[in-house]
């Protein structure tokens, strides 16, 4: 398929750090050991936009969110998120960023809303974040479950407690790695105006789903097996057959 | 929410350590998985050291011995433990997705394995006493003498430790590259040790030497930890 879609470069965007994009890639390499894992990726991402990464797995998409993250170091490249340069500013980033990662994050001895009050202190949140986090459970439909240990909770209410932790500090950027692959339809329902475009912060969602992806992200990565770049740009730019096609016609 | 909000809300690094040493108290006061097996541990060898030695009571470098390898091989039951949560429940990531130093994690841990060998050597004393003293004399001192070696045995741990979360031969790596790292913690405290469990009587010559060395040892080794554990929570 990769010979269908052409790989556009965001030449247009600007490439220094502080010049307003929510996230600057600039030549992106990441390599573990002499395997590369992401090859030479470029991509900006204007403030509140969202950008959807597209792949089959094995492309690169969760070390790509790991190194927005700050949890990972590129191997090489530039790298800037919200105007401040990876590595080196990462503490800068950190408590500017929400990671919804394929795992909760979540301790599974403590309950739900411990886990989230040792996330408020982490966080430097005043009063614990009392406040805040008894509204998020609130929007999760959680508050009732908040007492209970994590480990008896199912995977469904854990992503929503995951979800609270994401967004308890108020982030800039929400980088989402299969946000509802956890969640049925009503509880799909349920997170989704709190992860969506509608809250205004700039978004990175992975999804395998290339309807979503094209329907909901205002720019689209989208990376071959191996983690080299099949398309980068805007969403209008890439039909949803070329877009099946990088997973060899599958999804 | 502003950069600057951002900035000024930044937990301190005492107050992420109180935060982290306290979820851990919690989650050890909730599922009891170290301080009991420890105890535990350490009567079990006190039993075999009783009946293996065929001795009623002990003093000296061999009293001084049997306390301090049980106590050492009853921590590295706490030590294989501390990283686990962190490890398999995606503690790790939580903790550098949050704006603190890596320090506060490190000093959190070994706050953590101390209040654990407290715990331990509050029950592990007074027992071996029962299975091995004629007098109790030095037992006092040799708290102090336990603490300090504590404080090594906790600096030393935490960091090999945390290298070897992330191995899959991690049961194997922290007994194999830390006990070599502790002879120096091991002689100090023996030294120390044997004096104040002599026969007859505590003495206390060459003490205080032997003190200064932990001290030391301890100061060292609690720098290094602090100058590279950042390096350590990197990719």
């Amino acid at each position: 398929m990769a010979e269908a879609i052409s790989v556009q470069r965001r030449d247009d965007a600007a490439t220094t750090p502080g010049s307003g994009a929510a996230i600057e890639l600039s030549g992106l390499w990441r390599e573990f050991g002499e395997r590369a894992v992401l090859r030479d990726v470029s991509v900006a991402v204007p403030p509140g936009s969202t950008l959807s990464v597209l792949g089959p797995n094995g492309a690169g998409k969760t070390t790509l969110l790991r190194i927005l993250a700050t949890l990972l170091r590129p191997t090489s490249g530039e790298v800037s998120v919200l105007g401040f340069g990876l590595p080196r500013d990462a503490w800068r980033v950190r408590g500017r960023v929400g990671y919804l990662a394929h795992e909760p994050l979540l301790y599974r001895d403590l309950t739900g809303a411990e886990n989230l009050r040792f996330q408020a202190r982490l966080h430097g949140l005043p009063g614990e974040g009392e406040e805040r986090i008894a509204h998020l459970l609130d929007a999760v439909r959680m508050s009732r479950r908040a007492n209970e240990l994590v480990r008896n909770l199912s995977a469904g209410m854990v992503q929503r407690l995951a979800v609270c932790r994401a967004l308890l500090h108020e982030p800039e950027l929400l980088l989402l790695d299969e946000p509802t692959s956890h969640l049925d339809p009503e509880a799909a329902g349920i997170v989704e105006p709190l992860l969506g475009p509608e809250t205004g912060r700039s978004r990175v969602v992975v999804t395998h789903d290339v309807d979503a992806a094209l329907a909901q992200g205002d720019l689209v990565l989208a990376l071959r097996a191996g983690g080299s770049v099949a398309y980068a740009g805007p969403a209008s730019g890439l039909s949803a057959g070329d877009a099946r096609a990088i997973y060899g016609g599958s999804p | 929410m502003s950069g600057a909000t951002v900035e000024a809300r930044r937990p301190s690094t005492f107050g992420a350590l109180r935060a982290i040493l306290a979820k851990d108290l919690r989650v050890e006061l909730r599922t009891l998985q170290s301080v009991p097996a420890m105890a535990l541990f350490a009567l079990t060898t006190f039993v075999l050291f009783r009946y293996g030695l065929d001795r009623k009571t002990l003093s000296g470098g061999l009293a001084a011995g049997v306390l301090l390898a049980t106590v050492l091989f009853a921590a590295i039951l706490a030590i294989n433990r501390l990283f686990v949560a962190e490890r398999d429940e995606g503690g790790f990531d939580g903790i550098r997705l949050a704006p603190v130093d890596g320090s506060a994690l490190l000093g959190a841990k070994a706050a953590a394995l101390v209040i654990y060998l407290l715990l331990l050597e509050v029950i592990a004393v007074p027992a071996f006493g029962l299975f091995f003293l004629d007098t109790w004399g030095g037992v006092p001192a040799l708290f102090g003498v336990l603490v300090l070696a504590d404080l090594g045995l906790a600096a030393t741990g935490v960091l090999i430790s945390s290298i070897a979360a992330n191995s899959r031969a991690r049961d194997l790596l922290v007994p194999l590259v830390l006990l070599p790292l502790l002879v120096p913690v091991m002689i100090a405290a023996g030294g120390a040790a044997q004096q104040l469990l002599a026969a007859g009587g505590p003495s206390y010559d060459g003490v205080a030497k032997w003190l200064a060395v932990l001290t030391f040892y301890d100061l060292t080794f609690a720098a290094v930890g602090f100058a590279v554990y950042d390096y350590l929570l990197e990719d």
